[in-house]
């Protein structure tokens, strides 16, 4: 089995590490670096609990190689909380967008990308951007909600900084 | 309306309370259990089976325990030496934990590997050889029974046949009574198809057994840690696990919908690899595995009839299902209900007489049959009744809300004896089909509808009036494997009027840290943010049954309920004693005693709990603390009217549901909030097998639609806006008047879709169509009527 060292940033902080060239991307957070915010749901990528950011770009890391993460910026859940929640956290929370919890990191960082390419979505856009991600508990009804929430909370910041 | 007792500070019952479980959710910081990770632990994989039906001709594990990494490869052969090899079912049949010689179903587990890191556990599954004889599996149930059928458990004495078992409620012969005599008969063949509960989280477990205290701590994806724990008690008691040695954590839980109930045989041989290795085993199943292996719901065959008068007056019901239980009844039913709730079939109507029986046959399926969000078995009774009720109504040519509403039994009937044996609690079902009516606009629907049938166009109205059974149950009728199925909650208030509260339940996402501190804080007044609730870890939370069948608030929301009364009791005492009155001179309001007549003179609850550890009475123990084990007097039956417009594309055969108006009817609400996201869930996973959800088997028994990629599990493009609304009929018998709610839409969805989509087609001469009912189902109905585009 080949070795690759790899560097890259996780939610910020520098990380090198040496990995095999089969592991996911999804194993290296959550058994390497302890990061088990980023949840497995599925063996054939279509559940969206692994989604994290990649260099900006939501992608679900049990499709992703960690030796791809070589030189690129990593984000997760747990790199989401500032020096307040984020919005998007805010508006599961106050909109009562998640039961179990177990698709929910996914979900965050999917709409994180969802809405920084799209300010203002509609529910249908919203509809259509997490539909790689798959949630059983709530029927989706108050996850629109709650992006919604934090697209309104999102455009006020933005408005205020201006 | 929602009256609130309590201020928003207190956050009792009525208040949508934000989840406090939520805080650590949304960071990604929740505990399930593949984040649980030990020192030194090692990763479990396994080895299923390709076939049906095959004999095990070898099985080869040389070339898996060379590679580095690999420690052990486990099988039936193994696990024989310690009488593990089989395991009773929560129904009393008995169960494979891995074969020793013939496998009887695909994917069933035929070895396990443990390897030092999950990759290596994996490269080892591939690297074991097993030869196999293949065999002619039996896969049809309707064929189980044929004479020329192979006999599928040779283990069971005397078995001559594939038959487990045949259970009937009701009189047969005077329900034949009014069949012979009724204006007006209909009849229906209706199958339910097998389904998968596909929480998001899969199965899995850390086994970790420490030899020198020989103690076995297990994490585990468990709906109920308590009756685990006295299960492998009772079964692993001869290879030295006794009960106080064995601790089951069930940590966050990502989503269980009834799948979370049984014990798998991954669970066991993980537990045993950790005892007999004597280091920490995690066994976390893939999807495909969970889709494959584990327990199914539905799977019903069902004929149904109902006789009535040519005015609608429905009278006779009559029910004949056979039941597809794959190779052993792994069901998780209370032990006297093979069939569960199955007779709550009469629904909403006030029938003269039913009878309904059902047979059961093994397969070469997957075991199972658990609830996929309903309590035992309850939505096949209603799709049964609100389809035949549909079928009548357009024998009849009623419209089918007058024929509901002709039928209904009628709030003065409460408590009503339903004919099969059930004694409904509460209920005003017009209420809740009016007020449906009214938020939806039937009337004005119905007449759109007309003008688009003259347009050419396909819509279709549908209205499901359920009735549901939860809360299981009184001890007298209610246990599983002999425990009874009571619930618990333990209170201890702390010195500074803080509180923590333990549950026998275990929250799977249902939000239990908020709601059951509202219910305290409803009784003591104090603030439910104040108030901690833990649930899942057998060594510190009293026993309880788990969290299934809508059961936590009927049984352990009332124990938290009766729980708090104790404490007030108590508390009555020390205040009469701080306040120097007699405890008769008290009056209570949440959150404080004061004296009669002198309101200014009063002791809060916090000063109480101070007291109870610094001042207390000479001669009284100290300490605030209480814990309640609930038997219920009898179950809750929350019910609900749903209605849905559908429009169906006639180029495609899609269905695309445009409304779903859901009133439901669960008694008191405990957190408004929490009960409608419980709702809008339920109906997500009511439409998702009524349009999309099936599991499919070819003759010889492969799965063809095993993984993500192919079972479809409804993404939000396919669920549609829900609306949502409510009435409210307390329970008469529940301390807090309420009862379950999160299965009902679960129960309801599926037949108000279904009612329709024929409803769209009954022009045509369409009287039923089994669910899912998917865009080529719906295509080829058009093709036959001329009408695809």
């Amino acid at each position: 089995m080949s070795k690759h060292t790899i560097s890259f940033t996780l939610n910020g902080d520098s990380v090198t590490q040496e990995v095999d060239s089969r592991l996911l991307l999804v194993h290296l957070l959550r058994d390497d670096l302890q990061k088990t915010g980023t949840h497995i749901g599925c063996d054939t990528s279509n559940c969206g609990a692994c989604t994290v950011l990649l260099d900006s770009r939501s992608v679900k890391s049990c499709t992703v190689f960690a030796a791809q993460a070589n030189g690129k910026a990593v984000e997760t859940i747990e790199g989401m909380e500032q020096d307040a929640l984020h919005p998007l956290q805010e508006g599961f929370h106050e909109e009562h967008g998640l039961q179990c919890g177990f698709c929910t990191p996914g979900m965050i960082m999917r709409a994180k990308e969802l809405l920084k390419k799209n300010p203002n979505p509609t529910e249908e856009e919203i509809r259509w951007g997490i539909s790689g991600n798959l949630c059983r508990c709530t029927g989706y009804v108050n996850i629109i909600k709650a992006i919604q929430y934090a697209a309104n909370k999102l455009n006020e910041q933005q408005k205020e900084a201006a | 309306m929602i009256q609130c007792k309590t201020s928003k500070e207190i956050g009792g019952m009525g208040h949508s309370l934000k989840r406090k479980e939520d805080a650590r959710f949304i960071r990604g910081q929740g505990k399930y259990t593949d984040d649980v990770n030990l020192p030194g632990m090692l990763y479990m994989a396994i080895v299923r089976s390709p076939y049906a039906y095959a004999k095990i001709k070898s099985i080869n594990s040389e070339a898996a325990l060379e590679l580095p990494g690999v420690l052990a490869v486990i099988t039936g052969k193994d696990l024989e030496q310690y009488n593990l090899h089989w395991m009773p079912t929560l129904m009393s049949d008995t169960q494979m934990v891995l074969p020793t010689d013939t496998v009887m179903y695909q994917s069933q587990e035929v070895a396990a590997v443990i390897a030092t890191d999950r990759y290596t556990a994996a490269d080892g599954v591939e690297a074991v050889t097993v030869e196999y004889e293949q065999m002619k599996p039996v896969i049809d149930p309707h064929k189980a029974l044929d004479e020329d059928a192979p006999l599928l458990r040779p283990d069971k004495e005397g078995k001559t046949d594939n038959h487990i078992w045949h259970w009937e409620a009701g009189n047969r012969k005077s329900t034949a009574e009014i069949f012979e005599n009724a204006d007006v008969v209909v009849s229906q063949k209706m199958y339910l198809p097998r389904i998968h509960v596909c929480s998001i989280e899969t199965c899995g477990c850390v086994a970790s057994f420490d030899k020198a205290e020989g103690k076995l701590t297990v994490w585990m994806t468990t709906q109920a840690p308590h009756a685990v724990r006295t299960v492998l008690a009772l079964v692993a008691g001869h290879v030295g696990l006794s009960e106080e040695k064995i601790r089951i954590i069930s940590p966050d839980i990502g989503g269980g919908f009834g799948g979370k109930v049984p014990v798998y045989p991954g669970y066991v041989i993980a537990i045993a690899a950790s005892v007999l290795i004597g280091k920490p085993v995690k066994w976390i199943e893939d999807r495909s595995e969970n889709l494959q292996a584990d327990s199914f719901a539905r799977d019903y065959h069902m004929d149904v009839e109902m006789a009535a008068t040519k005015e609608g007056k429905m009278q006779g019901l009559r029910i004949k299902t056979l039941a597809d239980y794959g190779y052993t009844d792994a069901a998780a039913n209370p032990s006297k209900y093979p069939a569960g709730l199955f007779s709550i079939c009469t629904g909403s109507y006030n029938f003269q007489d039913a009878f309904t029986e059902m047979d059961a046959v093994y397969t070469n399926k997957p075991p199972g049959g658990v609830a996929y969000r309903c309590s035992f078995r309850v939505t096949e009774a209603v799709h049964a009744v609100e389809r035949i009720t549909d079928v009548l109504a357009q024998e009849l040519k009623m419209d089918p809300v007058e024929l509901r509403m002709k039928n209904f039994i009628q709030p003065e009937q409460f408590p009503y004896n339903s004919p099969l044996g059930w004694e409904y609690d509460s209920g005003n079902y017009p209420a809740a089909l009016e007020l449906a009516l009214e938020r939806i606009g039937y009337d004005d629907l119905r007449k759109e509808q007309v003008e688009k049938r003259a347009r050419g166009e396909l819509m279709g109205i549908g209205v499901c009036s359920f009735t549901e059974i939860v809360g299981a149950g009184p001890s007298k009728d209610f246990d599983i494997l002999g425990i009874k199925m009571f619930d618990s909650c333990e209170i201890r208030i702390h010195p500074t009027g803080k509180a923590i509260a333990r549950f026998g339940t275990k929250s799977q996402g249902q939000g239990h840290e908020t709601t059951y501190a509202q219910i305290i804080a409803e009784q003591l007044g104090i603030p439910a943010l104040h108030i901690q609730v833990e649930e899942g870890d057998t060594d510190t939370a009293p026993y309880g049954l788990g969290t299934y069948a809508s059961r936590s608030t009927p049984t352990a929301g009332a124990a938290a309920a009766k729980a708090s009364y104790k404490i007030l009791d108590k508390a009555r005492k020390i205040a009469a004693h701080l306040l120097e009155v007699d405890e008769e001179d008290l009056e209570w309001e949440p959150g404080k005693f004061w004296v009669k007549g002198s309101p200014e003179k009063s002791k809060t609850i916090q000063d109480i709990a101070f007291a109870a550890y610094t001042n207390h009475p000479q001669g009284m123990e100290a300490g605030l603390e209480a814990t309640h084990y609930y038997d219920p007097p009898n179950l809750t039956f929350p019910f609900g009217s749903y209605i849905c417009v559908v429009d169906i594309d006639k180029g495609t055969g899609q269905v695309k549901v445009r409304r779903f108006m859901a009133i439901d009817d669960c008694g008191n609400i405990i957190n408004p909030m929490i009960v409608e996201g419980q709702i809008h869930g339920g109906l997500a996973q009511g439409i998702a097998p009524a349009l999309y959800e099936e599991m499919i088997y070819d003759d010889d028994g492969n799965i063809l639609n095993g993984t993500f990629m192919d079972y479809l599990v409804p993404t939000a493009v396919e669920i549609p806006h829900l609306e949502t609304g409510h009435t409210i009929t307390p329970s008469p018998h529940h301390p807090l008047g309420a009862k379950g709610v999160a299965e009902s839409p679960t129960v309801g969805a599926p037949p108000a879709i279904a009612n329709a989509v024929v409803d769209a087609l009954s022009h045509l001469g369409v009287k039923h169509v089994d669910i899912p009912i998917t865009p080529f189902k719906v295509w080829q109905i058009l093709q036959e009527k001329g009408l695809a585009t």
